[in-house]
C-alpha cells in the first residue's frame, strides 16, 4: 500500500499530526502497537485526571464538615476509582479512533519499523505487510525510566504505567522523584489515604518550576500528612517479601526507608529502539532524535515529533509539533513551535502551572527584573470556594514590561495560565493584561492582581 | 475557471508595476476579493485583490521583479484547470501602444488574445488601498507590516522601539502577517546603523558649548569625492516624463505680477471667522485660475496625440475640458507628486481649502489614492514659501498649461503718480503652444490677477 503519510505511533502528537494531514488532502496510514491515544489517553495524562479528580472529591469528603455537611460513615473505594478512570481513557480512546474514521485515516495495529527513507514494515499479529509513504513522521514516545540497577517488576516496585493500572492501593508507597508524574501519584495515593514518602535527588519538589512554587507546594504536601525528603539520593531499591526497601543517602548518611511499595518517577526515556532508526540513519542526541524547525529529522521527509524529539516531554507540545511537521509536509511553510513559550502543568492538589522564566532565571539573565505576587488568600472567588492555598507571580522585565514567566499555586492554576500563554504569543506586555478586564469574582483576578503588583499598584493587597 | 493576474494600470503615468511581495502562495486557495499581492508603481504602492476563484496555481513574477502593465503576473484557476497555455502564451499584448491618457485605469486587458477552450480568464486587479511610501518602501523594501499607514507592531515591540528610538516604519516584520515583533526591533538595534553613526561622530570633535546655544559644526565632508545614488521610482519617473514635455511640448511663458493687497486682507478677515478652514494663497490662487479657467477654456486643454500607428498629423484634435481638475505641485523628499484637486470651478473657497490642505498631507505622507494622481486639466506650481520672485515650470502632459507662483514680495510700487510700498506676487504660465497662443494665455493671466486683486470675486 502506498500513503502520502505514514505516521509510527497515535499518541498526542502522532494522532493529530494524522488528521491534521489528512485536513491537507493527504492520504494518511497510521500505525499503533498498542491503543490508539498512546501513553496520555490511555496511561497518562487522561486517566491520572480521573484518578486525581478522584482523589479531589475525596478531600473534599474530608472537608463536609467545613460547609456544614455532616456525613454518616462513608468509604472511597480505590478500585472503583481505577475503574472509573480506565472508563474515562477509553471513552478518550475510542474519541481517537472516531477522528481517525471521520478524516479517512487508515489505523493499522503492530509496531512500526523503518526499512527505508520511503518505506515502513508494519509487524503486526498477523505477520507483516510493507507500506511505502511519500513521508513519515514518527511518534514513538517515551517510556518511564528507573534508576541504574533497579527493575520495575511492577509489583513492588512499579512506573507510573504499573500504578495507573493497579486497583490496589498500598498501604505505604514511596515515590522516588518529585517531578510532575511522583507529585500527582503522591497526591492520589495520600487522599486516599497511603503513607506516602516523596525523596528526590535535587533540592526541591518540581525541580522545573519557580523555587517559589517548589516550597510552597512542599509545604502543603506536607501539611497534608506526606514526607517529602529533598536532596536524598537513592541507594538502592531492594524488594522482599511484603515490601520494599530503599536505601537513601542524605547529607552523608545513609538510612533505610520500607514501603509497600515504589513508584519510580524519574523521568522519561525516548522509544527509539527497534524500530529502524540506526539503519536508516537518522541522527539522534543524548537518546533523543535531532530534528529541524519544521521536525524534519536528519533523513529527507522522515519526521519526528513528541516526547522522542526531547525537549519539554508534553503532550501539548506534542500535539503542537505534530502539526508543525503535518503542515511542513503539506508544503506549507508552518511557523515553528516556540519552545520558550509552553505551559507546564502538574495537576496536584493544590495545582502548579507555569510559562516562561523562573524568576531566578530571568535574574540570571541579568534583566532588571520586576515581581508581582498575588496569594489566593486576596482572592475573593478563593475564598468563596475554600480554596485559599497558593499564588500566583508574574516576572517581568522592569523597562518593557515584558512578561518573562508567570508561576501559579493553587485551584484551577492550569487553567488560568493560558492567558499569559496568548499574552506571550502576542507580545503583550504588563500594560495590556492590565487593561484587560478580569471578570469578578473570578480566580483569574489574581492574574490582574498579579500584574499591577508588578506595576507597583496592586488594589487588593 | 483560469483567471489571468495581470500587472495592474493604476495611474495615467504608469507603465510598469514591481511586484513587491505576493500575500498569497502558490497553491494557497483565493476567492474574489482578496488581497493576493502588493504591486509598487512609480508612485505608490498598491495591494491588488483577485477578482477570480480558485488557486492561486502559478506566481509568473517573483517579488522584486518590473514588468510592464498587463503583464501577466500570475494564474488564478480551479486545481484541476490545466493552466500550461496560459502560462505559456504571451501575455503582452503585441497591440499597438495606446496613448496613457486614452487608457482609462483598469483597461490593462484590453487586446489581449482570447485563447481557446477557455471560459474565461481575465481579471482586472482592483486598487484597494494605497499603501504610504515611505523612505523604506523607495528602496524597495517589502513592508508588509504597514498597512494603510498603520504599523502592524506587537506591544512588546513597540515599547522596545520607543525606547531605543528605533522607528518601527523601518522596520520589516517577521510575525505573522508581516507584524513586527520583539525580535526585529532587536535585530534593528543590533544592526549598524550609518546614520548614527555619521552624526556621533562629527559631535564626538565638537567641543562642549553652553546648553541653549547651537554649537558651530563644520560639516563633514564626504571622503568619497562624489557617489552615485539610485534614482528612486518617482525621481525616475520625473526623469523620464520631463524630457516628454521639455522635448516634444513648445512651451513659452506669460509673466504678470499681482497686487495683493486686497487678496492678503481677505485671506487675514477669513482666517480670523471662527469655524471657518484656514485660507492659503495657493487656495486663493487655485480657486482663481478654476474661475479664469471656464472662462478661458483653450488654456484649459490638451493636445490629442494621434495613436501611434495612425497617420501622422491628420488625427490629431485639442481636447477642451469643461472641468476643472487642478493638479497641485506638492513636494516630497524623494521628488513630486502633482495630486488633482477635481471641480475646482464648482467648489467654494472653504471647500478647496480643506481638501488641497488633505491632499498635500496625504501626499506626503504617501496616502494617496490612485485616482487622485492623476486627471488633472491644468497644474499649480507654487515656490512661493522658498522665496522665489519668479520661476516658470515644466507642462505636465496632456495638460495644456501649468502656472508658477512666486512669494508675496513687499517692494515700491507706483500708484497714481505715487510711490508706495506694496505686496505683489509674481506668475508665470506655461503654456503649450501647439494648444494655444500668446494672447490666450495673457488672457487668462489677466483674468487670474483681476480676480485676485479684486477678491471678492472669489467668493461668489
Amino acid at each position: 500500500m502506498k500513503y502520502d503519510v505514514v505516521v509510527v505511533g497515535t499518541g498526542p502528537g502522532g494522532y493529530v499530526a494524522a488528521i491534521r494531514c489528512a485536513q491537507l488532502g493527504l492520504t494518511v496510514a497510521a500505525i499503533e502497537d498498542d491503543r490508539p491515544g498512546g501513553v496520555c489517553l490511555n496511561w497518562g495524562c487522561i486517566p491520572t485526571k480521573a484518578l486525581l479528580r478522584n482523589a479531589e472529591v475525596v478531600g473534599l469528603f474530608h472537608r463536609a464538615r467545613e460547609f456544614g455537611i455532616t456525613l454518616g460513615t462513608w468509604e472511597a473505594d480505590y478500585a472503583q476509582a481505577v475503574q472509573r478512570s480506565r472508563r474515562v481513557a477509553d471513552r478518550m480512546a475510542k474519541g481517537v479512533e472516531f477522528l481517525f474514521r471521520k478524516n479517512k485515516i487508515t489505523l493499522l495495529p503492530g509496531t512500526g519499523v523503518l526499512t527505508g527513507r520511503n518505506a515502513v514494515e508494519v509487524r503486526g499479529k498477523d505477520g507483516a505487510q510493507t507500506l511505502e509513504a511519500g513521508s513519515l513522521i514518527l511518534a514513538t514516545g517515551s517510556e518511564p525510566k528507573s534508576l541504574p540497577g533497579v527493575t520495575i517488576d511492577e509489583k513492588l516496585v512499579v512506573s507510573s504505567n504499573g500504578a495507573v493500572r493497579s486497583e490496589v492501593r498500598p498501604a505505604s508507597l514511596i515515590v522516588i522523584g518529585a517531578g510532575a508524574v511522583g507529585m500527582e501519584f503522591a497526591d492520589v495515593f495520600a487522599s486516599y489515604g497511603a503513607a506516602v514518602t516523596v525523596l528526590e535527588a535535587l533540592s526541591r519538589v518540581l525541580p522545573v518550576e519557580d523555587d517559589e512554587v517548589s516550597s510552597q507546594l512542599a509545604r502543603l504536601f506536607t501539611r497534608r500528612g506526606m514526607t517529602i525528603r529533598t536532596g536524598v539520593t537513592v541507594r538502592a531499591v531492594t524488594p522482599g517479601g511484603a515490601g520494599v526497601s530503599v536505601e537513601v543517602e542524605s547529607e552523608g548518611k545513609m538510612e533505610t526507608l520500607t514501603a509497600d511499595q515504589v513508584l519510580m518517577a524519574v523521568g522519561r526515556a525516548a522509544r527509539t529502539k527497534g524500530i529502524g532508526l540506526e539503519a536508516a540513519g537518522v541522527a539522534m542526541e543524548r537518546g533523543f532524535v535531532t530534528v529541524s524547525a519544521t521536525m524534519e529529522t536528519s533523513v529527507k521527509g522522515v519526521y519526528a515529533i513528541g516526547d522522542m524529539t526531547g525537549r519539554q516531554l508534553l503532550a501539548h507540545k506534542a500535539m503542537a509539533e505534530g502539526v508543525v511537521a503535518a503542515e511542513a509536509i503539506a508544503g506549507r511553510e508552518p511557523r515553528p513551535v516556540d519552545y520558550a513559550n509552553v505551559p507546564s502543568c502538574t495537576y496536584c492538589r493544590p495545582q502548579v502551572a507555569s510559562i516562561g522564566s523562573s524568576e531566578a532565571a530571568a535574574r540570571a539573565g541579568r534583566r532588571d527584573v520586576t515581581v508581582g505576587r498575588f496569594p489566593f488568600t486576596a482572592n475573593g472567588k478563593a475564598v468563596a470556594l475554600g480554596e485559599t492555598e497558593g499564588f500566583l507571580k508574574v516576572v517581568a522585565d522592569k523597562a518593557t514590561g515584558e512578561v518573562l514567566g508567570v508561576h501559579i499555586v493553587g485551584a484551577e492554576a492550569t487553567e488560568m495560565i493560558h492567558e499569559f500563554a496568548v499574552g506571550r504569543t502576542l507580545e503583550a506586555t504588563l500594560e495590556e493584561i492590565v487593561h484587560t478586564i478580569h471578570a469578578h469574582p473570578t480566580l483569574s483576578e489574581a492574574a490582574l492582581e498579579a500584574t499591577l503588583a508588578a506595576l507597583g499598584h496592586a488594589i487588593h493587597i | 475557471m483560469i483567471t489571468k493576474v495581470l500587472m495592474p494600470k493604476l495611474s495615467d503615468a504608469m507603465e510598469t508595476g514591481k511586484v513587491i511581495q505576493w500575500l498569497k502562495r502558490e497553491g494557497d486557495a483565493v476567492k474574489g476579493g482578496d488581497v493576493i499581492a502588493e504591486i509598487e508603481t512609480d508612485k505608490a504602492n498598491v495591494e491588488i485583490e483577485a477578482f477570480g476563484s480558485g488557486v492561486l496555481r502559478r506566481i509568473v513574477v517573483g517579488p522584486g521583479d518590473q514588468v510592464p502593465v498587463g503583464e501577466l503576473i500570475g494564474i488564478i484557476a480551479d486545481p484541476a484547470d490545466d493552466i500550461s497555455k496560459v502560462a505559456t502564451a504571451p501575455s503582452t499584448p503585441k497591440a499597438p501602444p495606446v496613448p496613457a491618457a486614452a487608457m482609462p485605469s483598469g483597461s490593462a486587458q484590453a487586446g489581449t488574445p482570447v485563447l481557446p477552450a477557455m471560459e474565461s480568464y481575465q481579471s482586472v486587479p482592483a486598487t484597494t488601498r494605497v499603501v504610504p511610501l515611505s523612505p523604506a518602501t523607495v528602496a524597495a523594501a517589502p513592508e508588509s507590516a504597514r498597512v494603510g499607514g498603520r504599523v502592524k507592531a506587537s506591544p512588546l515591540a513597540r515599547k522596545i522601539a520607543s525606547q531605543s528610538g528605533v522607528d518601527l516604519r523601518l522596520i520589516e516584520g517577521s510575525g505573522p502577517g508581516g507584524r513586527i515583533v520583539r525580535r526585529d526591533v532587536e535585530g534593528a538595534l543590533a544592526a549598524p546603523r550609518p546614520e548614527a553613526q555619521a552624526a556621533a561622530a562629527p559631535a564626538a570633535a565638537t567641543p562642549a558649548v553652553a546648553p541653549g546655544q547651537p554649537a558651530f559644526v563644520v560639516p563633514r565632508r564626504p571622503e568619497v569625492e562624489f557617489e552615485d545614488v539610485a534614482l528612486t521610482p518617482m525621481r525616475a519617473l520625473i526623469a523620464r516624463r520631463m524630457p516628454l514635455s521639455k522635448g516634444p511640448v513648445p512651451h513659452f511663458y506669460v509673466t504678470s505680477e499681482v497686487a495683493m493687497e486686497r487678496a492678503l486682507d481677505l485671506r487675514a478677515e477669513l482666517n480670523g471667522l471662527e469655524g471657518q478652514p484656514r485660507v492659503s494663497v495657493t487656495d486663493l490662487v487655485i480657486r482663481a485660475c478654476a474661475l479664469a479657467l471656464i472662462k478661458n477654456p483653450g488654456v484649459n486643454a490638451s493636445l490629442q496625440s494621434p495613436a501611434a500607428g495612425a497617420a501622422a498629423a491628420g488625427a490629431a484634435s485639442i481636447r477642451v475640458h469643461h472641468r476643472a481638475h487642478i493638479g497641485i505641485a506638492v513636494a516630497l523628499p524623494q521628488g513630486l507628486i502633482t495630486p488633482v484637486l477635481r471641480d475646482c470651478d464648482i467648489k467654494p473657497l472653504g471647500q478647496i481649502a480643506v481638501e488641497s490642505r488633505d491632499l498635500a498631507e496625504r501626499a506626503r505622507a504617501g496616502k494617496l489614492r490612485a485616482p487622485e494622481m492623476s486627471g488633472a486639466t491644468f497644474s499649480i506650481s507654487n515656490l512661493g514659501m522658498y522665496d522665489v520672485e519668479e520661476f516658470s515650470a515644466i507642462i505636465n502632459p496632456p495638460e495644456g498649461a501649468i502656472l508658477a507662483v512666486g512669494s508675496v514680495v513687499e517692494k515700491p510700487v507706483a500708484d497714481h503718480g505715487q510711490i508706495r510700498i506694496g505686496r505683489r506676487m509674481k506668475m508665470t504660465i506655461s503654456c503649450d503652444h501647439r494648444v494655444m497662443d500668446g494672447a490666450m494665455g495673457a488672457r487668462f493671466l489677466q483674468d487670474v490677477k483681476r480676480l485676485l486683486e479684486e477678491p471678492l470675486r472669489l467668493l461668489v
